[in-house]
């Protein structure tokens, strides 16, 4: 007798399983003793021109593991989770010191070729942003670029389904990626992000647009997700952290106006046992 | 209750007395509107009288000569007098235009906007492009005489240099900054949304521009570069400067098309209104339809393009 993974009930599902991770987790260990760590960020300081927007950044993200970053507007979330895919290369002005090991290979040294970084290590952006292209092409925009060799067909359909968006595209295929609806909007680009078959998913606040029903949606599918992929999130919904992630990164902006990291640890543990008041301060919606 | 009821229909009363009556703006917004509609009809009325005038003077011409009007060469004598130089000679020129000005100015505006940073110096660029763009066209005419006819002399080795060929660089050179800015618009429209969702997935610079950002940026490129040509084969002056002919001259043979005397319908137009006899200024007006129908054509072909990229998607 196989028990039901799931009731049904998106919060019900995902409760128990989140706080399940909570325990088996590494949190007390210092941070190079995590041997099961995808991406670890060593002294990362990131600046724009002379703004140091993020400072003192250590942390390591676990391999199947969905580690929230959570903090007040400002608090430079987006710009450390950017750093991670070497996104933020794209702002002018933009530059990090400090290492961001993948698999112990450090993303910033001279000879990585941020391209190839962005294929391993993909990412969902705040507003859906398809291509103006049909759904199909969406999702076979990554491979091809990356000269996929094998049946594309199967492989966009394997990425939709695995996004849980096949069964609302699958008549519809050729049809603009923009005519969705926000949510399948969001779900596309998910499917888009995991056809190119990264390592780990950055998600910047992906539901921060959606409606309550479309963010369980996508938290649900962020559980099938990590069974194969590492996934960190921004989020400013404090209850998406406690029910969505295994591992909480809380961030603050000291007073010079560069964010840094006050506590983080397994999410039970940040919102009902934090160490600082500033933490216990904002996970009970004192400010931010 | 009485009192109550009484005094609610009084609410009533006065709100619908605030919602209906008279705003108090009432009267500037009318005079207004009259007036923005009356520079709306003063514009059309003036390009009404414009084509209406030029459509009965070219009337008659059409009417008599037919198409041989569009087939005979130059001539001194009104009647025979046609257009066909001025015809070989504007699509040679919209042939060297288009194919000088639209890779050029589309390159540029891509390294402009996708690949140079955003630097003093660029930004120093832009703004000088732009200057360039508003210089008047004789200047250009200048440029092609004494840069472009030069170089020709002592290509073609006859010792004119006064060909179409450098009537068309010159044109090409005077539409070069409209293209840029354009193109640099239509770059600048496409969100940064898709450019980031490219490089996503591991897309290099080149493939996001390529396969992302020209494709959304197509319509508005192609517009303007259209409106650019359709600009460029209107230009009279720069072409006199850069030694187009006034009056008639034979030729016209295969062998000397790109090498010998050149006219072009604009140039046509110039010569043959300044002309004492009547029955050449009719036949500019007809040469003016012409020239009207082949802009007309091209704007209709810059819609055309422009819709079917946008299907495309």
């Amino acid at each position: 007798m196989v028990m039901p993974e799931t009731t049904g009930d998106p919060v019900l599902d995902t409760m128990p399983r989140a706080t399940g991770m909570v325990g088996s987790a590494t949190s007390s260990a210092p941070p190079d003793e995590r041997a099961a760590a995808v991406i670890r960020i060593e002294n990362l300081d990131a600046y724009y021109s002379a703004f140091r927007a993020v400072k003192d950044v250590n942390l390591a993200f676990e391999a199947r593991k969905i580690t929230a970053l959570i903090g007040p507007s400002g608090c430079g979330k987006s710009t450390l989770l950017r750093t991670i895919n070497r996104m933020n290369d794209l702002v002018p002005g933009a530059r990090v010191d400090g290492s961001v090991l993948y698999h112990g290979v450090d993303l910033y040294s001279k000879d990585v070729d941020p391209v190839e970084v962005r294929r391993r290590i993909g990412m969902v952006f705040q507003k859906a942003n398809p291509f103006p292209k049909s759904i199909y092409d969406n999702v076979a925009f990554g491979p091809r670029i990356n000269g996929y060799k094998g049946n594309m067909d199967e492989l966009v359909e394997s990425s939709l389904h695995r996004a849980a968006l096949w069964d609302d595209v699958k008549d519809k295929l050729k049809q603009s990626g923009l005519a969705l609806s926000g949510g399948q909007q969001q779900r596309l680009c998910i499917a888009r992000a995991i056809a190119t078959n990264p390592d780990v998913i950055l998600m910047d606040e992906p539901c921060s647009a959606l409606d309550p029903r479309a963010t369980l949606q996508i938290e649900e599918l962020m559980f099938e997700l990590k069974e194969t992929y590492t996934i960190v999130i921004v989020t400013h919904n404090m209850q998406q952290a406690a029910r969505a992630s295994d591992h909480t990164v809380f961030l603050s902006m000291a007073e010079d106006r560069a964010g840094y990291v006050v506590e983080e640890g397994p999410t039970l543990g940040i919102f009902t046992n934090p160490k600082s008041r500033l933490t216990e301060d904002y996970v009970s919606g004192r400010f931010g | 209750m009485s009192s109550i009821g009484s005094s609610a229909t009084a609410t009533a009363a006065s709100v619908r007395a605030g919602l209906t009556g008279a705003r108090r703006h009432d009267a500037w917004g009318l005079v207004f509107e009259a007036l923005l509609l009356a520079s709306l009809l003063l514009s059309l009325a003036i390009l009404f009288v414009l084509v209406a005038d030029v459509l009965a003077k070219a009337a008659p011409v059409f009417a008599d000569r037919g198409a041989g009007f569009l087939t005979s060469p130059l001539s001194s004598n009104p009647a025979k007098a046609g257009i066909v130089q001025g015809l070989v000679g504007t699509a040679i020129l919209a042939a060297i235009v288009a194919g000088l000005a639209f890779p050029f100015g589309l390159a540029t505006a891509i390294y402009l906007e996708e690949y140079a940073a955003d630097t003093k110096l660029t930004r120093f660029i832009q703004v000088n492009v732009r200057n360039l763009a508003g210089v008047p066209s004789v200047v250009y005419g200048l440029l092609g005489l004494s840069v472009f006819v030069a170089f020709m002399d002592t290509v073609d080795g006859t010792g004119s240099g006064r060909n179409v060929v450098a009537g068309g660089i010159t044109l090409a050179v005077l539409v070069l900054p409209i293209v840029i800015i354009t193109s640099i618009e239509a770059l600048r429209a496409v969100p940064n949304a898709i450019r980031e969702a490219g490089y996503g997935v591991g897309a290099s610079r080149w493939e996001v521009t390529r396969q992302l950002v020209l494709p959304s940026a197509a319509p508005g490129i192609l517009t303007g570069t259209v409106l650019a040509l359709s600009r460029a084969l209107g230009e009279t002056a720069p072409l006199l400067l850069a030694g187009a002919v006034l009056g008639s001259f034979s030729g016209l043979s295969l062998s000397s098309l790109f090498t010998g005397s050149y006219t072009a319908l604009p140039v046509i137009v110039y010569d043959w209104s300044r002309k004492p006899q009547d029955a050449f200024r009719a036949d500019a007006a007809a040469a003016i339809v012409v020239l009207l129908l082949i802009t007309l054509a091209a704007n209709v072909i810059a819609v055309l393009l422009r819709n079917r990229y946008e299907r495309a998607w």
